[in-house]
């Protein structure tokens, strides 16, 4: 099983790269119209001189060609925006954006799936946790960090507004940051567990459990959790990857050093060899991650494996 | 039928307000687009119920033409959405086979990418280079953006519409009709189709939702619909470079979004309760 989707995602990387790299050849400048804005005595001459030396005038399969052995052979090229190796750049961005999502996903799990138990056993809190719900899928993420920065930072004034810490883990700024991005998945998994936990808590075998005179705390958690978990689980399997992408908005909006920021970064500034590399990169992480809580799941429910 | 009702009500009541926005402005007696630097950060009263922006442009206004903006988006892109995904769904449980597997290897390439990196290189690119309208004119950034957020929002109809499909082949009145000699055409038309009629409206609703949180999520990157053109996201994109000067600004356009997004979860909840429906 393993085997056969790391050869997916080899599959899927290799018409991503593919795609866009064509989609690059329509943004807006190639490198030798920014470097003839940026320099007003370069001449015709030169410019073509310069396309011929960077190889801009041969085909397009070939240079794609090119573009993509080098990156197979670990070649990922400069990035003209930071005038860095893209190599150097990733790295850092890709540790912040991990710490950033994981953290996250663990706080969106652990307070969602205590609101949706708190919905099922507790048939009166739930109409309030489904309204808190649904508004707080609902809100976009970008608004809510504001929202935060506005209470937290400028009023307040308790936490930094954005940035990163130049050492450390940089506690102060991860909680705006992971809050934000921690709401609207705490929000489904609230949403989801609530539903699931309902309809376990109807099967026989928690009758037998009450009847048996287990107290309600061991009937919710001990019998009926451990089976309501798994669809949670899958919803959560499917966020895992999309929260590194997702995490773009929050990054730009918190000004916090990662992958999305530094992709966002890269296709403002019109730097294409990063933002293809630095895409790339986002996607084989959405996809090792989906793979892996795919993996994890198996492992929790002996019945998917056997499928 | 409760969360169907309130949902209608809440895109009912905004579609309306939206309708209204010239009505308004004629009322108050401001242009949303002109600059009024003697009205600037104004805070809430009788002549600017919310209050006014940075370059003294009324804030309720803006909110009402943003509106327009965004919900027009949202519905087209929603729309184009719903029509491609209901026909390739239909076409894949329909056909089977070779063509089924492309339709839906098609869907899980895309769903394995992340959505949201692939949109902001999507949206810079530059839509010039191919003969279409640049980057920055209304017309065009509305445009464009509805292609991107359709080439993207199909994928959840067509799974949708595939699946209620493929139930309903199988189903007695289909296999009558085929034995009864009628045309695949027909048998598509009027008795598969209809069967799609809610899975299609519940994807439709999620699709709308996912189509303005998308679409003010670009526009906030500013790689959607350029100002001075009014959409919550670019209006909210300004409100977070004055956090300091006029924190008001930030609430009413994301409040907006938030309402529009939930009430279409409401009516996707809604219709996908009703008896009768998966």
């Amino acid at each position: 099983m393993i085997a056969r989707r790391l050869l997916q995602i080899a599959l899927t990387l290799a018409v991503l790269s593919f795609c866009a790299f064509a989609l690059i050849a329509l943004m807006p400048g190639d490198p030798i119209e920014v470097a003839i804005a940026g320099d007003p005595r370069l001449t015709a001459e030169d410019a073509a001189r310069l396309r011929t030396l960077h190889g801009l005038d041969r085909p397009f399969l070939e240079r794609y060609l090119a573009w993509a052995s080098g990156l197979v052979r670990g070649e990922f090229g400069y990035s003209r925006l930071f005038a860095q190796p893209v190599a150097s750049l990733l790295l850092p961005a890709l540790r912040s954006t991990l710490v950033l999502a994981g953290t996250a996903l663990l706080i969106a799990l652990v307070l969602g799936v205590a609101l949706g138990a708190l919905a099922a056993s507790r048939p009166r809190t739930a109409p309030a946790v489904d309204a808190v719900a649904v508004m707080g899928q609902a809100m976009p993420t970008f608004w809510l960090g504001i929202l935060l920065i506005i209470a937290f930072a400028v009023t307040l004034g308790w936490l930094p507004a954005g940035g990163s810490a130049e050492q450390g883990l940089g506690l102060a700024y991860l909680v705006l940051p992971v809050a934000t991005l921690a709401v609207a998945h705490l929000a489904a998994y609230a949403r989801h567990s609530a539903a699931s936990l309902e309809a376990t808590l109807t099967e026989p075998w928690i009758r037998t459990a009450r009847a048996r005179g287990a107290p309600e705390r061991v009937v919710l958690w001990r019998h009926a959790f451990p089976n309501a978990a798994l669809p949670v689980l899958q919803i959560a399997a499917l966020d895992a990857g999309a929260l590194a992408g997702g995490a773009l908005v929050t990054e730009t909006v918190f000004a916090r050093p990662g992958m999305g920021k530094l992709l966002y970064d890269a296709v403002m500034g019109n730097d294409t060899n990063l933002a293809l590399v630095a895409l790339l990169l986002v996607a084989l992480v959405t996809m090792l991650a989906t793979l892996a809580a795919d993996v994890a799941q198996r492992l929790l429910d002996p019945r998917l494996a056997q499928r | 039928m409760t969360r169907l009702a309130a949902g209608l009500a809440i895109l009912g009541a905004l579609a309306l307000a939206a309708a209204a926005a010239p009505l308004v402005a004629a009322m108050l007696g401001h242009d949303p687009f002109a600059p009024d630097l003697l009205a600037r950060f104004e805070p809430p009263s009788a002549t600017h119920p919310l209050g006014t922006d940075d370059l003294g442009r009324d804030i309720l206004l803006r909110l009402l033409h943003g509106a327009r903006v965004s919900l027009a988006v949202g519905l087209a892109a929603a729309l184009a959405a719903t029509v491609i995904g209901t026909a390739a769904g239909l076409f894949a449980a329909w056909r089977g086979g070779v063509a089924d597997a492309l339709v839906m290897r098609l869907a899980d390439f895309m769903l394995a990418l992340p959505a949201l990196p692939l949109l902001v290189l999507l949206a810079a690119a530059d839509p010039s280079r191919i003969g279409l309208p640049a980057r920055g004119e209304a017309a065009g950034d509305v445009l464009r953006i509805v292609v991107i957020l359709a080439l993207f929002g199909w994928i959840g109809v067509a799974r949708l519409a595939r699946a209620a499909a493929l139930a309903t082949f199988a189903r007695d009145h289909v296999r009558a009709a085929r034995a009864l000699g009628a045309s695949e055409a027909r048998i598509l038309l009027r008795h598969v189709l209809p069967a799609l009629a809610a899975p299609v409206a519940v994807a439709t609703a999620l699709a709308v939702a996912g189509a303005i949180l998308a679409e003010s999520t670009l526009s906030f990157l500013g790689l959607g619909i350029s100002p001075p053109a009014p959409s919550w996201g670019n209006m909210l994109a300004n409100a977070q470079e004055l956090v300091f000067s006029a924190p008001w600004a930030a609430v009413w356009p994301g409040l907006a979004i938030m309402l529009t997004v939930a009430g279409c979860t409401l009516v996707a909840d809604g219709v996908r309760r009703r008896p009768g429906t998966r």
